[in-house]
């Protein structure tokens, strides 16, 4: 894909002996969702992770915005600006509130000024549906709104890929959907994502690729209506009927 | 007899106050002219165990970050940086480094042609501070090995960059679990600070050590020295209450 925004090509990963990644390639388009899945352990939350450099890959080559990353600082740096990422523990700073969250990235790492700060948090705040939470503590957040508050730390930062690594794993069932609505609206938007998760009824609605990973490899990928009614692999089929009984 | 400290106490006191033939309180009473010049001189060494300890802990604490820092690293070399210094500083007894620092190391200065004096003050001072930041810098590394790495690897992905992901988002956390265990390092410090008569040092234990030689009275005067050190301490576990319930409340958010 030539204008890819994040493209892997033959990445690998190893954790001590075990192999986390086997000559993995993806290409994500400006615009484009897709959506990771597959059992635990398949590497799909190591691919975000390389995406970003959370986790170092030790070979094959990623590039952002056809830059390829490598080791040096300057390169690092300029993932984390053109990169956010939400976690699964949602990893809000406890000991902030809500808008200290948000304007931390932007004032220290982005050099803005306070006032400009608050104003872009209280848009994204805005954005995730909770305007009235500015002055609290995560802590006295539900679940839910926690994670729209990580969402909107991330946008914070105006990023051009958002990663999301199983966002509603770790919410309660009823406060599941009010992130993934959120999720919803940023792809109507036209935000480049990807988006590690279990939840089919989202890939369904928002992905443009969806890819099937297991033991480290892309096992199938394609439009999620040809992987839900027609799945090529045997372990895609199986997978897809375990988590889609329910 | 259930409190068998409790009754000791009050029986010395008491036989003290009668003032027979074996007890001596009278080289600290007060209300005479030379137990009031006695603990004047007792207590005057006040000011230097607090000065000593106060300038000790304070560098203790600066120093033990420095070397706690390298024991976090993903790289081998400086985390064998942090051990090697912890473990050959934490196996010297305090009375061998001492005696180091203040009599071996003006010759090691003089070697490099440096006129460096070591008065008992920064002698005492420096061994306290060096000798303690083993400890301190192991407090700093399990509070912050203590703090979830998601914290450091979310402000990682905000663009914040290695100081300022320690500044803005893990001391902050950590330093809640960090502080219980420096006071405890702090009262060690006051303590330890004793030691410092031995290099002639005018702080409580020598001035005790002084009047006993003149006035040949060790239970009286050595009784005051522990009264005099358990009165600093009670004042520093009161202040690191204090601090303790003034931040506790934060990270629940009230």
């Amino acid at each position: 894909m030539p204008d890819a925004v994040v493209e892997l090509v033959g990445v690998n990963k190893w954790y001590g002996a075990f192999h986390a990644l086997k000559d993995f390639s993806l290409a994500i388009g400006s615009g484009e969702r897709v959506v990771i899945c597959g059992p635990s352990g398949s590497g799909k939350s190591t691919v975000v992770r390389c995406i970003n450099q959370l986790e170092r890959h030790q070979k094959g080559t990623i590039r952002i915005d056809g830059v390829e990353l490598t080791d040096d600082p300057k390169s690092v740096a300029r993932i984390r600006s053109e990169v956010g990422m939400v976690f699964q523990q949602f990893n809000l700073f406890p000991h902030l509130t809500v808008l200290e969250n948000l304007t931390l990235g932007p004032i220290k790492a982005r050099g803005l000024s306070r006032k400009d700060a608050e104003a872009r948090a209280r848009h994204y705040l805005e954005r995730v549906h909770i305007p009235d939470q500015a002055d609290k503590r995560p802590m006295q957040l539900s679940g839910g709104q926690q994670q729209r508050v990580a969402i909107a730390r991330s946008l914070c930062m105006e990023p051009r890929v958002l990663l999301f690594d199983e966002p509603t794993s770790a919410l309660d069932p009823e406060m599941i959907s009010e992130v993934l609505d959120v999720m919803v609206e940023l792809a109507e938007d036209g935000m480049t994502m990807v988006v590690v998760t279990h939840e089919m009824g989202f890939a369904r609605k928002v992905a443009d690729n969806m890819v099937f990973m297991d033991a480290g490899e892309t096992v199938e990928q394609g439009k999620p209506e040809h992987l839900f009614t027609s799945p090529k692999s045997e372990r895609c089929r199986k997978f897809l009927s375990q988590i889609l009984q329910h | 007899m259930k409190r068998p400290f409790l009754t000791l106490t009050v029986l010395v006191l008491v036989a003290g106050c009668s003032s027979s033939q074996n007890w001596g309180w009278y080289v600290i009473d007060p209300t005479t002219e030379s137990g009031w010049t006695n603990v004047k001189f007792l207590v005057s060494g006040m000011s230097a165990t607090i000065q000593i300890s106060l300038i000790a802990a304070v560098l203790s604490i600066a120093i033990g970050l420095i070397v706690a820092l390298p024991s976090l690293s993903e790289k081998r070399g400086w985390r064998l940086v942090n051990r090697v210094y912890v473990e050959f500083i934490r196996s010297i007894p305090l009375l061998p480094m001492l005696f180091w620092v203040f009599y071996g190391m003006p010759i090691v200065f003089r070697s490099m042609g440096l006129n460096i004096p070591i008065d008992p003050f920064w002698g005492a001072i420096i061994t306290l501070a060096v000798s303690d930041s083993a400890f301190t810098a192991e407090i700093y590394r399990a509070g912050i090995q203590s703090i979830a790495r998601g914290q450091s690897e979310a402000a990682q992905t905000i663009g914040l960059n290695y100081y300022q992901t320690m500044r803005y988002v893990i001391l902050p956390q950590a330093i809640r679990r960090i502080l219980p265990p420096l006071a405890n390092q702090f009262i060690y410090i006051v303590k330890m600070s004793a030691f410092a008569s031995v290099i002639g040092m005018q702080e409580l234990t020598r001035r005790a050590n002084e009047l006993v030689v003149t006035e040949y009275r060790p239970l009286e005067i050595y009784t005051l020295l522990i009264f005099e050190y358990l009165l600093l301490v009670l004042i520093i576990s009161a202040g690191v209450r204090w601090l303790e319930r003034r931040m506790g409340s934060d990270e629940r958010g009230q």
